[in-house]
């Protein structure tokens, strides 16, 4: 049987964009064919779940139907009440198929690919984001057939970028006029091959050559700093990135093709010049759901019942909870909390020294070299997370 | 006192700047607010007028000048 991983490789498009073709045509000429467009997700869709992964695809059958009870009934009760303890429930039962899939694997190894299924945490956070804005009356409508659409969307079922229903439905109702599309097909194209030359090109250069070489000499300097551990971190970092942000230009692409203005992951993450500006260049999507769903919510809930005097007090432990759970959300191990903690305790002391650079502007140097600097120490920090993050030092030491 | 004159007034208490001659400054890519600062300006419009705004409703983009924010806050009022 054939099965089709989302943008294994090269051919991969070549099928997709074939199959797009009639949707581009009629999307060029003011129409958005969309049973077409659906028949064709469904197809693709079903690729990447057939055959070997059929468990996967049962498992998704059965996750979009949960979801699709959790949040359609949600809405129902919502039209009529709005008792926050209904709320949390429905955000429990939505999150509970995601958490049950990530702390399956820390109390039952064996067990650990019984629910899951590739994508789930994405569907979870459009799925758990949707709940939060019916709750706040901003979604007034469930659309049982377009919910699936938005909850399945094909070209980010795998790995996100994670779109808002309210903007991703806003751009399927309406067809974008000839110069937008053609600027949107120009930017797709772009995209893609950028895409090959991040994904294919240069993560599989750091990732399947150089990654392993380092791997090997980290392994037999043993257990201490050695120059195969830093050549590894780096190594890594440029792999995670180059296979993620190529990964995320080929969903914008596809979206694009689709004219959905998909958001972007990646802006230049590497020229941040602290922690905070990283996080507003760097997976993107998920960092400001995050920001918008956890961190903004708990802090507006922490001021307004005045649980700390300090406003301070308040972000460092809203980002401290935040990044934790960010952590958390990438698996119950200790080197994925660790990295969520050590970002929530750096964008901290990094909040701390912005306010004191404020309160100090005339006394602290500000030129090229600072500049520089911060760029340089940003990278280094991040790097240093990645290196935990990738679970490496979980081999090396144990 | 007006609207307008209240807005500023709590931008000026959140950001330490006078902007009312820079009515079309980007708050956020002149790191003057951030989302901390963005729930601190919704708690205190609920204070000093009396709207409500769900975090929900604060799309960055909608949000990010002093007379954006103006004319946000003008809307939700009526």
């Amino acid at each position: 049987m054939i099965n089709l991983q989302p943008y294994g490789n090269p051919q991969y498009f070549v099928y997709l964009i074939i199959a797009l073709l009639p949707l581009i045509i009629g999307i060029y000429n003011g129409y958005r064919c969309r049973w077409y467009q659906s028949l064709i997700s469904l197809v693709f869709i079903f690729l990447m779940f057939d055959g070997p992964k059929s468990h996967q695809g049962l498992m998704l059958i059965f996750y979009v139907i949960w979801q699709w009870i959790i949040v359609g009934l949600y809405m129902v009760y919502r039209k009529k009440y709005n008792n926050k303890w209904i709320f949390y429930l429905a955000v429990i039962l939505s999150i509970i198929p995601v958490a049950t899939v990530k702390i399956t694997p820390a109390v039952a190894p064996d067990q650990s690919n019984l629910f899951g299924f590739l994508g789930i945490s994405y569907l979870t956070f459009r799925a758990v984001g949707m709940i939060m804005e019916i709750r706040d009356g901003f979604i007034k409508e469930f659309h049982p057939i377009l919910f699936i659409e938005f909850l399945t969307f094909m070209p980010t079922i795998s790995s996100g970028p994670i779109d808002r229903y309210r903007r991703w439905i806003k751009d399927y109702n309406v067809v974008p006029d000839r110069d937008k599309y053609l600027s949107m097909l120009d930017k797709a194209v772009h995209y893609i091959f950028l895409g090959f030359l991040y994904k294919f090109l240069l993560a599989h250069l750091f990732g399947s050559i150089i990654v392993p070489k380092m791997s090997a000499m980290a392994i037999a300097s043993g257990k201490g700093l050695s120059w195969g551990l830093v050549g590894y971190m780096y190594a890594w970092s440029m792999d995670l990135f180059f296979d993620f942000a190529g990964y995320s230009l080929f969903a914008v692409a596809i979206s694009y093709l689709m004219g959905i203005e998909t958001p972007m992951n990646f802006n230049r993450p590497w020229q941040s010049k602290n922690l905070k500006e990283f996080w507003n260049r760097w997976h993107m999507t998920l960092s400001f759901w995050f920001r918008d769903f956890v961190f903004m919510r708990l802090v507006y809930a922490m001021m307004k019942n005045k649980v700390f005097k300090n406003k301070n007090t308040v972000s460092n432990v809203a980002y401290v909870l935040d990044m934790a759970l960010m952590g958390f959300w990438h698996g119950v191990t200790w080197y994925y909390v660790a990295y969520g903690l050590l970002h929530g305790i750096g964008l901290a002391v990094n909040d701390t020294w912005l306010r004191f650079k404020k309160k100090h502007q005339d006394k602290i140097p500000h030129n090229k070299f600072t500049k520089c600097f911060s760029i340089f120490l940003t990278f280094n920090v991040v790097c240093l997370s990645f290196l935990l993050f990738s679970g490496f030092l979980n081999t090396l030491w144990f | 006192m007006d609207i307008k004159e209240t807005v500023l007034s709590i931008l000026n208490d959140l950001t330490g700047s006078d902007l009312s001659d820079n009515l079309d400054t980007n708050l956020f890519d002149t790191d003057l607010l951030d989302s901390m600062g963005s729930v601190q300006l919704l708690l205190e419009l609920q204070n000093q007028l009396g709207i409500e705004v769900a975090v929900s409703e604060f799309e960055r983009s909608e949000w990010d000048t002093p007379n954006k924010i103006i004319k946000k806050v003008e809307e939700l009022m009526n």
